[in-house]
């Protein structure tokens, strides 16, 4: 059952000069046809400019097709009221966590979307609860946002989200504004969303080894969907993803090198342990020879 | 010359309940011509340090020399100081303003009171050594990529001909290529004018492919002032301290243990791969 279906989604916005004038028109989105599946955890990946930021505005109906249809959980974006039916099922979060706080506590924060949805305040409160759990940030939930890393604040974020009781979360570069270790605390709540509460997550990112625990990956160029396909099959195509004005992580980078050199390593390394599997299988095979 | 900073500690609303020390006894020369990365989780003082070299924040203790001299001192120029070391803060593309890409890098050096033809000449080449080509110098700066305002935005500052180059997190956002493009800029800059550059990163990957020293704050304090194999050796400290050692470094590590005959301490690809390499043909 897929919880988003784009039917040749095509996303035209008109330029106009200082007076007023047309100068052109952009085709961000172009003719785009997509499932994603209840549960799965999708990666979009894409250069600057390639429209995977406007699609994805598409599924939270902050933008609207100029042609073709969106499907959120079966309704219609276009459809005025399913509106919020649609806000309701798809959350978003967004890159800079400084933009999307505006309590002046933790909880009060994560308790705004339900606050707003109409949601009985004994009800919000249990929301609040387990969405900054889900997340490990209750421990924080007394504290003031401004006094949190990047990477606690994003969690926030997500929890706001999370406290809408969404099937399906957006993640526009959660994590580009972020330290290593915030980097990681985000991508494993994300990925907690996922596998525990079995939220359907669309993440839109530049970094290469987020997109490895992907079920399915989408590359975008040009308002195109370029490549489509697990991380593996996506990570093999260096060259390819190159062209793109992508890359691979290291050590898939490290494999594909290596295989380059005359190393008999299998395609499409994606994790440190892969790549130490491989090179211990190799050297045992060679012992054995001499 | 190089920037000195002697014995700087910073405190926010200092003799106060609210006093908070933001950098706390930090030491640091800065030469000409090297790529100095200054790492740090979020609030370990890293962009408070930043802020010092240009004098834009002023030291609670201690002092910052230019060319030898205490840039706290009254005859001192500030204005001066500003467009010898040029700082580009992060997202600089906010800060473009101006209705064409050629005007926008001019308002610099036009500030600096040089003549009309000096500061056309400068931002002419301050955009070709980023890379920007002439048919987009009169296009309008938000209608280039992201990473092409980027790169307007850091020839402004480049215009001013600065000895010495300051980007906070100059790549955060744009995607891989956009990344390498900056990055190749900035080290041809340094090859050409001698600038010495400081880089302040979040990104342990590029940290390790471009930097010659990295600094590594927590606290306020610097805890290492080191080249990147010297530091990256202590991953698992960096990792207590918020930040982590390149991917491959892990891997090296992981395949070393598992009995691989390797140096564990490189930390690019294509030293991993050689040493990888090497191993087997043993």
């Amino acid at each position: 059952m897929e919880i988003i279906k784009a039917e040749n989604l095509t996303f035209e916005y008109i330029r106009r000069d200082e007076e007023g004038n047309v100068e052109g028109i952009t085709t961000a989105v172009d003719n785009v046809s997509l499932d994603v599946k209840k549960g799965q955890f999708v990666a979009i990946l894409g250069a600057n400019g390639s429209g995977k930021s406007t699609f994805a505005k598409h599924i939270n109906a902050i933008l609207y097709p100029t042609e073709g249809t969106l499907y959120v959980d079966g309704n219609d974006t276009k459809d005025d009221d399913k509106l919020w039916t649609i806000r309701e099922t798809a959350g978003m979060v967004f890159q800079n966590p400084d933009n999307q706080i505006i309590g002046q506590v933790v909880e009060e924060d994560v308790g705004f979307g339900p606050e707003n949805m109409g949601v009985p305040t004994e009800e919000i409160w249990d929301r609040v609860k387990e969405s900054l759990k889900a997340v490990g940030m209750y421990e924080h939930r007394k504290e003031s946002p401004n006094h949190l890393s990047g990477g606690q604040k994003q969690r926030v974020s997500i929890a706001g989200v999370l406290a809408m009781h969404p099937k399906c979360i957006v993640l526009d570069e959660p994590t580009a504004m972020l330290d290593p270790v915030g980097r990681k605390e985000v991508i494993r709540a994300i990925r907690a969303l996922n596998d525990v509460e079995k939220i359907t997550v669309i993440l839109i990112t530049h970094y290469m080894e987020e997109i490895v625990h992907a079920d399915k990956v989408f590359v975008m160029s040009k308002g195109k969907v370029e490549m489509e396909g697990s991380p593996r099959e996506i990570l093999s195509q260096v060259d390819k993803l190159k062209e793109l004005r992508l890359d691979v992580p290291e050590v898939t980078m490290c494999a594909y090198k290596l295989r380059k050199a005359g190393l008999p390593i299998k395609e499409g390394v994606l994790t440190i342990d892969e790549l130490k599997d491989e090179l211990l299988r190799l050297k045992s095979i060679k012992k054995g020879e001499v | 010359m190089p920037i000195l900073v002697n014995h700087v500690t910073y405190k926010y609303n200092p003799d106060t309940a609210m006093e908070k020390t933001a950098l706390d006894d930090v030491s640091l020369e800065i030469k000409e011509g090297e790529i100095l990365a200054i790492i740090g989780h979020t609030g370990s003082g890293k962009s408070t340090l930043v802020q010092h070299l240009n004098g834009l924040m002023k030291a609670t203790e201690g002092g910052v020399y230019f060319d030898g001299e205490n840039i706290y001192s009254k005859d001192f120029s500030l204005k001066q100081l500003r467009s010898n070391v040029g700082l580009v803060f992060q997202y600089p593309e906010h800060q473009l303003f101006e209705a064409d890409v050629f005007s926008d890098v001019c308002f610099g050096p036009r500030n600096m009171g040089l003549e009309r033809k000096e500061v056309e000449m400068r931002a002419y080449t301050a955009l070709k050594q980023v890379g920007i080509e002439d048919e987009y110098f009169y296009q309008s700066p938000f209608d280039l990529s992201g990473g092409q305002k980027r790169r307007v935005a850091i020839a402004g500052v480049l215009a001013m001909k600065p000895r010495f180059l300051v980007l906070d997190e100059p790549t955060a956002g744009l995607d891989p290529k956009g990344r390498d493009d900056i990055f190749e800029k900035i080290v041809q800059i340094r090859e050409e004018t001698n600038t010495g550059i400081v880089l302040v990163s979040h990104s342990m990957e590029d940290v390790a492919n471009y930097a010659d020293r990295i600094v590594v704050m927590d606290h306020g304090k610097i805890v290492y002032n080191d080249v990147p194999s010297n530091v990256f050796k202590n991953y698992k400290h960096l990792e207590e301290i918020g930040l982590s050692a390149p991917q491959i470094s892990y891997a090296m590590h992981e395949l070393k243990d598992a009995g691989l005959d390797i140096n564990p301490d490189v930390y690019k690809v294509d030293d991993a791969v050689s040493q990888i390499l090497e191993a087997f043909r043993k």
